[in-house]
């Protein structure tokens, strides 16, 4: 059957639906946040919850304190080198499926702290980031257009087949190495396993 | 309220012992403030604290300051007389003088009681940047230094005698370095942007050698054995 012929069928009352499909489409409206911030971007999440925003139109209002009950983590500002190992393990803690967007240019890259000393140069180096949100802080419409596109993607996850999501996986790792305080920086610098640094093209 | 001059001799009166130093930095917002000696500073500043007459009782900001070793190049004329008889000559003679680095502690007083608005700065000095980089705390004096002193003492590597709970602040406890010295060197985890200014593409060329470049020969400044994943043999050729 086409969508196309579904979509008519579904005109008429009528709808049909596969067990994937279902199963995507509630996980998708109720992503549950962890309740954390790091720094300013955590002010527009916040703002994103409140009632001009409104980040439960979306069904993701309920921030749970306890990574136990998230489902994804808003990793929303500056990642200092000291707090990046509470990160990997409080990701660590979260149950499958879980999934993590970056928010704003410090947790992606490190932003203007990108040269300094104690500042991760992205989170993208411990932990697999779904949503990559830009930003100095990224508004709050920022946010809840990073959250839709993540509704998108839980929505075209496959629970069979080749291209299955990966918690679904049995090779997904599902806990990540904790990088330990070094003596002059974190070990290791990062997974291998998640990033390589991006090479210099050169003219030879 | 009494000029920095005045609290200079206030205090070489109460305290002859001491040393207390006027540093001048003149400009058109002058900055002048009073150098103390490690061994009365504690002393000093209780009696700046307590004084009826200066009341200092608010410390505003500490901050700490690297000076690294400098060498001063002073060029003086010296007049050579000339055996022939003729005329002196006048030749410039040039002495290299390695001045020692020290590191300092700024401290920014005002008092609230006789409501003063500019601060009264005063200034600490270690004997050296490497052994000798204790300085007398001030927090039993102000508590607000607390924190800051804490942070000098994470970024600068100053002790502070007397501290109450003289932790690092900023970076974690097994940390060994000093990152606000200026002769830190960050760890190697450069990469590069596809935007860099100017410093940072420079140090990505030395960086990420060309393909042809003789492997194993590492570039100036850079430590061997810590050249990055990336291999410089499989890079993509793309316009730059």
């Amino acid at each position: 059957m086409s969508d196309a012929e579904r979509e008519d069928l579904r005109r008429h009352g009528i709808l049909l639906t596969s067990l994937e499909e279902l199963y995507n489409w509630g996980r998708s409206n109720s992503i549950w946040p962890l309740q954390f911030g790091l720094a300013c971007c955590a002010i527009e999440m916040i703002a994103a919850a409140t009632a001009r925003f409104d980040i439960a139109r979306f069904g993701a209002e309920i921030f749970r304190p306890s990574p136990r009950q998230a489902d994804l983590m808003i990793v929303s500002g500056t990642v200092t080198k000291k707090m990046a190992p509470l990160v990997v393990r409080l990701w660590n803690q979260m149950p499958e499926p879980k999934y993590c967007i970056a928010m704003g240019a410090c947790a992606i890259s490190g932003g203007p702290f990108k040269q300094g000393y104690n500042v991760l140069k992205g989170i993208d180096r411990f932990i697999p980031v779904d949503i990559y949100i830009p930003g100095c802080p990224p508004r709050p419409e920022a946010l809840l257009h990073g959250l839709t596109q993540l509704q998108e993607k839980i929505k075209a996850e496959r629970l069979a087949g080749p291209d299955t999501a990966r918690h679904l996986r049995p090779e997904n790792p599902g806990e990540f190495p904790i990088p330990d305080y070094g003596a002059h920086d974190l070990q290791p610098p990062n997974n291998p396993a998640l990033f390589s640094p991006p090479s210099l093209p050169r003219k030879p | 309220m009494e000029s920095l001059e005045q609290l200079r001799d206030r205090l070489l009166t109460r305290f002859p012992a001491a040393k207390v130093e006027l540093v001048l930095n003149p400009g058109a917002s002058p900055e002048h403030s009073l150098l103390l000696e490690a061994a009365s500073a504690r002393e000093i500043a209780l009696f700046l604290r307590d004084d009826p007459f200066v009341k200092l009782d608010y410390c505003s900001n500490v901050t700490g300051l690297d000076w690294p070793d400098k060498e001063i190049i002073e060029t003086k004329k010296v007049s050579v007389p000339d055996p022939a008889g003729g005329p002196a000559k006048v030749v410039e003679e040039k002495t290299k003088r390695l001045q020692p680095g020290y590191l300092e502690a700024v401290y920014h007083l005002y008092s609230m009681a006789l409501k003063s608005t500019a601060p009264v700065i005063l200034r600490l000095r270690t004997v050296n940047r490497s052994d000798q980089v204790t300085l007398p705390s001030l927090t039993p004096v102000w508590r607000s230094a607390d924190f800051q002193e804490r942070e000098i003492y994470d970024l600068y590597g100053i002790i502070f005698e007397g501290h109450p709970d003289l932790r690092r602040l900023l970076m974690w406890d097994g940390f060994k370095d000093h990152p606000m010295r200026k002769d830190y060197v960050a760890p190697d985890d450069f990469e590069w942007e596809p935007t860099p200014h100017g410093v940072v593409h420079e140090r990505a060329k030395a960086h990420y050698p060309l393909p042809g470049d003789r492997l194993g020969q590492t570039p100036a400044g850079q430590q061997p054995g810590t050249v990055s994943p990336a291999n410089p043999t499989t890079q993509p050729e793309a316009k730059p």
